[in-house]
């Protein structure tokens, strides 16, 4: 079934990375998805590895690869970090752009309350250090989507710095043993977002769209811990479950409201670490493995070749497949980065230094903050597996489509069935429903109190597994109809006369005699041919474990 | 060499002054080299246009040096003078945009509702190009 945890150790993946036949010129990057959090996701399915470990034809000198991540996250506000104009995906361009965003003259900077609580929340939830001050410089550089040529960030002294993202790999295929991971986080900070750039070809000119520029941003930085896609995509995904249930971004990487840098490099064990590339553009969840991993395998080979890395920013290329250098960046950027005159430094309070008699609009409580923090996604994932005794990668599922964990706690709710048959019910049938129709869940058609009505009948062994599998097919199509209405119209239910199947199993048997022959020898198949015969013959109203039973206790009597 | 530490881009805006003056001058002569004028004007779009804009350069910086003779151990450094002032917070409400048309109005070139931009930073000639030599 579906789960974000990666099948296969992920340690022993990456340690494969360095026995590679170094003739290998593409990485075919294992297809991993996630659903982003909109509702038309992709089932997170892990894939087989993607660099098995080969004998490397020019030696045995194993490669290890460092993944550190920059993450742009879009804040979830109504206004902008430094003005009032309105957040919005897909409006009319420019139409969301105030003075200030336009970069007119005259025009100042106001910080937005809400983007600092946000920031403030996603620190405490990262375990990261909140700075009491912080401080706003301007990076300087020339594009035209930055019509002030600098933007407004935290370089020296960021809203939070030292924290911890822990995120799950599961070790083997068969043990399903779960190993938790962690990628410490350098520092998050407040930026702004720059305006959009329509390139277009055929004119040589460039479109520009100003309605994003000046949108909140929350820069999360991740230290170079993780040493291959796959850990990279993970710890993404865990990152964006929990700003979504933090609500400070709704963190969709289809919308933009996501995106992520990687910087790469590799280098042999026990050596220094070798020149990092910065990989850019990388804005599609299901990609972020597969570039990586690719440029992991690039610079490899070119090392293996006797060339050098160059100190450069690519782009992924996702048509070819590949990592790019990125035109327009010309050698090393020096962005001049200076304090920003306009705003004073960031104050930050907790309930001990809180001034007195202050206005409560104008301080933020950072111990208010961490208490008000909703529950995050891995503790919902424990009390799942502690209430309900599910396993840990059903617990990964559950959260991992958009609404999906309501749905099953709803149906916990109202059926008696043990949560086991539930969870199954809900990962495998339910689940398998909604994505071959590419529905999200609040689209089923099936709501939680009909699918416990179901369940409730074939706990009560009213009904077979495969009777109940065709109840559900039907309750799909149809609406308006109950389980039980559709069980009597289809006389699904199952056969409670025991005397009655066991004279039906008694006539299948004398008319079978070279069956029961087979099956007095030992064949396991003849027992199954018996009871898909008495099956038939009571129209599938029968339970395949009692025929069975019934079979068995008449053969040796 | 100098110039390739400063092209190096110091980060800190303390260390980049200090670093600018201490590796750019290290005979203390006082003079500004022409490859440090062509990374500026790169940079930050303004042109030097003379040698006397040059000259003037050179003189801010030998003012600005003049803070060294000030001891300043165990003094913590002044980021901004606004550092005393309350950093006001705004409530998140929106109360501005939708004026589309105010803002074209000040463009040269506009497509529908969109500015029109050159398709990518157009690079400043190299030096040798030019027709002003800042020797």
């Amino acid at each position: 079934m579906a789960a974000p945890m990666l099948r296969g150790c992920c340690l022993g993946r990456c340690w494969a990375l360095a026995c590679i036949d170094s003739g290998s010129r593409h990485g075919r990057g294992a297809a991993t998805g996630f659903t982003s959090s909109g509702k038309r996701g992709q089932s997170f399915v892990a894939q087989q590895p993607l660099l098995t470990a080969q004998k490397s034809r020019k030696g045995e000198h194993k490669w290890a690869a460092v993944v550190g991540l920059e993450i742009h996250a879009q804040i979830a506000s109504n206004s902008k970090l430094f003005s009032g104009s309105q957040v919005h995906f897909a409006a009319p361009p420019n139409s969301l752009v105030s003075f200030f965003d336009a970069s007119l003259p005259g025009t100042l900077p106001v910080l937005n309350r809400r983007c600092v609580e946000a920031a403030v929340m996603t620190g405490l939830a990262l375990n990261c250090h909140i700075n009491k001050k912080s401080l706003f410089d301007r990076k300087h550089y020339f594009y035209a989507d930055l019509p002030a040529g600098y933007q407004i960030t935290q370089q020296r002294l960021p809203i939070a710095v030292n924290g911890s993202l822990a995120y799950s790999v599961s070790v083997g295929k068969k043990w399903r043993q779960v190993i938790t991971k962690t990628v410490r986080i350098k520092q998050i900070q407040l930026e702004q977002d720059s305006g959009k750039s329509l390139h277009d070809e055929l004119q040589s000119q460039t479109l520009i769209d100003l309605n994003r520029a000046g949108v909140g941003l929350l820069e999360v930085v991740l230290e170079p811990d993780m040493s291959c896609g796959e850990e990279a995509a993970t710890a993404v995904r865990e990152l964006q479950l929990i700003l979504q249930a933090l609500g400070t971004s709704q963190a969709n990487m289809a919308e933009g409201q996501l995106r992520v840098d990687a910087n790469i490099s590799v280098h042999h064990p026990g050596e220094p670490l070798g020149v990092r590339t910065e990989v850019k553009n990388l804005n599609s969840a299901r990609f972020l493995a597969r570039a990586i991993d690719y440029e992991i395998q690039r610079q490899i080979n070119e090392l293996e070749n006797g060339c050098e890395i160059l100190n450069e920013t690519r782009s992924f290329d996702y048509k070819l497949g590949c990592t790019v250098p990125m035109r327009d960046k010309e050698g090393k950027q020096d962005y001049r980065f200076m304090p920003e005159p306009n705003l004073p430094p960031l104050l930050l309070y907790d309930t001990a230094s809180l001034p007195a008699g202050a206005d409560p609009q104008q301080v933020i409580n950072i111990d208010r903050i961490r208490e008000q923090l909703p529950e995050l996604p891995s503790k919902t994932r424990e009390k799942l597996i502690q209430q309900y005794g599910i396993l840990p990668e059903h617990s990964f599922a559950l959260l991992n489509e958009v609404g999906l964990l309501e749905f099953f706690q709803n149906v916990i709710k109202e059926t008696r069935a043990e949560p086991k048959k539930v969870t199954s019910w809900v990962l495998n049938i339910f689940l398998g429903f909604l994505k071959q129709r590419n529905l999200a869940v609040n689209e089923s058609p099936v709501t939680p109190s009909v699918l416990a009505e179901l369940l409730n009948l074939l706990d009560r062994k009213v009904i077979s597994s495969a009777a109940a599998k065709q109840v559900f097919e039907e309750l799909w199509r149809s609406k308006g109809k109950t389980p039980s209405q559709i069980v009597s119209e289809r006389k699904l239910e199952l056969m409670q006369d025991e005397e009655a199947l066991e004279r039906v199993c008694h006539t299948v048997m004398e008319g079978h005699p070279q069956v029961v022959m087979d099956m007095k020898r030992g064949n396991p198949r003849a027992i199954n041919k018996l009871i898909g015969l008495v099956r038939k013959v009571t129209h599938n109203r029968a339970d395949p474990t009692v025929i069975k039973e019934i079979l068995e206790k008449q053969l040796s009597s | 060499m100098w110039a390739r530490a400063v092209l190096l881009g110091h980060r800190s805006w303390m260390g980049w002054h200090r670093g600018f003056t201490s590796k750019t001058d290290p005979q203390g002569s006082g003079r500004v080299t022409a490859e440090v004028i062509e990374h500026l004007e790169r940079l930050a779009l303004v042109d030097f246009g003379s040698q006397e804009a040059v000259a003037r350069l050179e003189k801010a910086i030998a003012f600005a040096d003049r803070l060294r003779a000030v001891d300043t151990d165990g003094v913590e450094p002044m980021e901004s003078v606004l550092e005393d002032r309350c950093l006001y917070l705004r409530s998140d409400n929106v109360v501005e945009g939708n004026c589309v048309e105010e803002l074209l109005q000040n463009a040269h070139r506009v497509v529908e509702e969109y500015f029109v931009a050159p398709p990518g930073n157009i690079s400043l000639p190299k030096q040798d190009e030019q027709p002003f030599s800042h020797n």
